[in-house]
């Protein structure tokens, strides 16, 4: 499958297959689009024609053409569809990540919060330790040979319960050698109650921070407030200066949600900038349609074409010596994922569980909440198979709709929670989902192709 | 190639014989949590290759 477009300047080739991406000239490009259904002779007949350029010329681009089809980097099959159950099979029962919410409960009030306000739609709670200690030790007993395993303190708001935190990790650390065992703690907090302790703690104990911050503080203050009403912009900015300086501007995420008040989130990108963060990622809201915070069809024509100027921005930032990061566009061509992450999905559900301030696992932190989702608990482990089933046989063949998708291989079937939330399964897919995600994948290849001509 | 420049990519085919270690950072795990994409993720072998080659 093979997958064209033209962006800033650019022609651009993707072979979905083979993952190989191509720059190509106006004649090529077109040469490639008539490839598959003309003769050489009408495809020279055209083209000659079209750009003033001789027959022979023609017909040699055509002999490139045909030698890269033989080299597997053009129209090559799709002969992955055999694997796609493969990778979780030999994988079992392993888990590797889990989702820790040891706070359901949070210091800010924001009324778009996909949790409720952290609480999930349940009750307000925090986790105790002696939950948090079995969760532990439920990941490590069913992690198999795996060395990296991956913890996330999530909420609510898990500063609301550091102490248990900090123990937890402390736990963990305590237990890893003998077990072969690397820990990768990661926090995802709003940053209200971060001080010294959480800054000192965090920089030598977490891997990753991941800060809330919409941008403007217009935008952040309108929904991101306390239960007062007061806006948390003033409070938090210069505790998310201090903690990312102190961590020398690397290993963090600024994290915005943009909803139906600032679709033209570009704006907020320049504010995170103009704070000194480099370090960025704007989500688009995940509520439902009827949500006055839902993105219309109108925002998300301005959606799309703010992603084209983030990507220009960045390239015009990056030769001006003042580059940022755009989470979505990080792609690593050379050493990103194989084909087995590629069509197995994100792992929710198998590899990857959110664990409740009770010790119930669900598949994710997004299907937190809903009791048919329950996969079981960190004392008896996982005894809804049924429910793991359902996500274990989710990937990107088990998806109709994917497959005749160019992106299939970099999204790997799409977001679980945001296909069931839209259609009913999580064998479904979320469209205004696969549009943004695409128009994300090719800005993010159109700027490694410009970095070519650097 | 006069008119198209090929992109040095990794070759996914080749990734089925020897990929699957699974050591791989979770998708979710990093700075989404509400979408889906594993464009980002690092493959852990072709890291720790890196590291070994340094």
């Amino acid at each position: 499958m093979v997958h064209q477009y033209k962006l800033n300047g650019y022609n651009i080739v993707i072979d979905t297959c083979s993952g190989s991406i191509h720059s190509v000239d106006e004649a090529a490009y077109d040469i490639i689009e008539m490839y598959k259904s003309h003769s050489a002779d009408e495809i020279a007949n055209v083209i000659s024609e079209k750009y003033s350029i001789s027959k022979e010329e023609v017909f040699e681009c055509i002999e490139d053409v045909k030698s890269l089809e033989d080299m597997g980097k053009l129209y090559c099959p799709d002969n992955f569809e055999p694997l796609a159950n493969t990778f979780k099979e030999r994988s079992g029962d392993v888990v590797k990540a889990l989702c820790l919410h040891v706070s359901h409960t949070c210091n800010l009030n924001c009324s778009y919060c996909f949790a409720s306000q952290g609480k999930y739609h349940g009750d307000r709670a925090l986790m105790s330790f002696e939950v948090g200690k079995q969760a532990l030790d439920f990941l490590v007993a069913n992690s198999g040979k795996r060395r990296n395993l991956e913890v996330d303190f999530f909420g609510g708001e898990p500063l609301m319960n550091w102490d248990v935190c900090k123990k937890l990790v402390e736990y963990a650390r305590s237990i890893e050698k003998e077990h072969n065992k690397n820990f990768r703690f990661t926090l995802t907090t709003n940053g209200v109650l971060i001080d010294d302790d959480v800054i000192e703690f965090s920089n030598k104990e977490m891997s990753n921070v991941v800060l809330s911050l919409d941008g403007r503080k217009e935008i952040h203050d309108r929904f991101r407030v306390d239960f007062a009403g007061n806006g948390s912009f003033d409070k938090i900015v210069p505790k998310f200066q201090k903690f990312v300086q102190s961590r020398n501007n690397k290993n963090y995420y600024m994290r915005g949600t943009f909803t139906h008040a600032n679709p033209d989130f570009m704006k907020d990108i320049d504010t995170m900038l103009d704070l000194g963060f480099t370090e960025l990622s704007m989500e688009p809201v995940v509520c439902s349609p009827n949500d006055p915070s839902a993105l219309t069809k109108e925002d998300k024509e301005i959606v799309m074409d703010q992603y084209e100027i983030l990507a220009k921005k960045m390239i015009k930032r990056k030769k001006a010596g003042k580059p940022f990061t755009f989470y979505h566009y990080m792609i690593d061509l050379n050493g990103g994922p194989c084909i087995y992450k590629r069509i197995s999905g994100c792992g929710s559900g198998t590899e990857y569980m959110a664990v409740t301030p009770w010790g119930d696992l669900y598949p994710c932190h997004q299907f937190v909440g809903d009791d048919a989702f329950k996969l079981g608990d960190v004392w008896k482990g996982v005894t809804n198979k049924d429910a793991q089933n359902e996500f274990r046989s989710c990937n990107v063949y088990s998806r109709p709709e994917c497959a005749d998708c160019w992106a299939k291989l970099w999204c790997s079937g799409g977001c679980a929670a945001n296909a069931y939330h839209a259609t009913g399964s999580v064998k479904g897919i979320y469209e205004d989902g696969c549009d943004l995600f695409k128009k994300r994948m090719e800005c993010a290849i159109m700027i490694k192709i410009a970095e070519l001509d650097n | 190639m006069k008119r198209i420049v090929t992109l040095e990519t990794r070759n996914l085919c080749e990734s089925a014989k020897n990929g699957g270690c699974g050591e791989c950072q979770t998708s979710c795990q990093s700075a989404c949590k509400t979408s889906c994409g594993i464009a980002n993720q690092a493959c852990e072998k072709a890291a720790e290759k890196a590291e070994s080659e340094k």
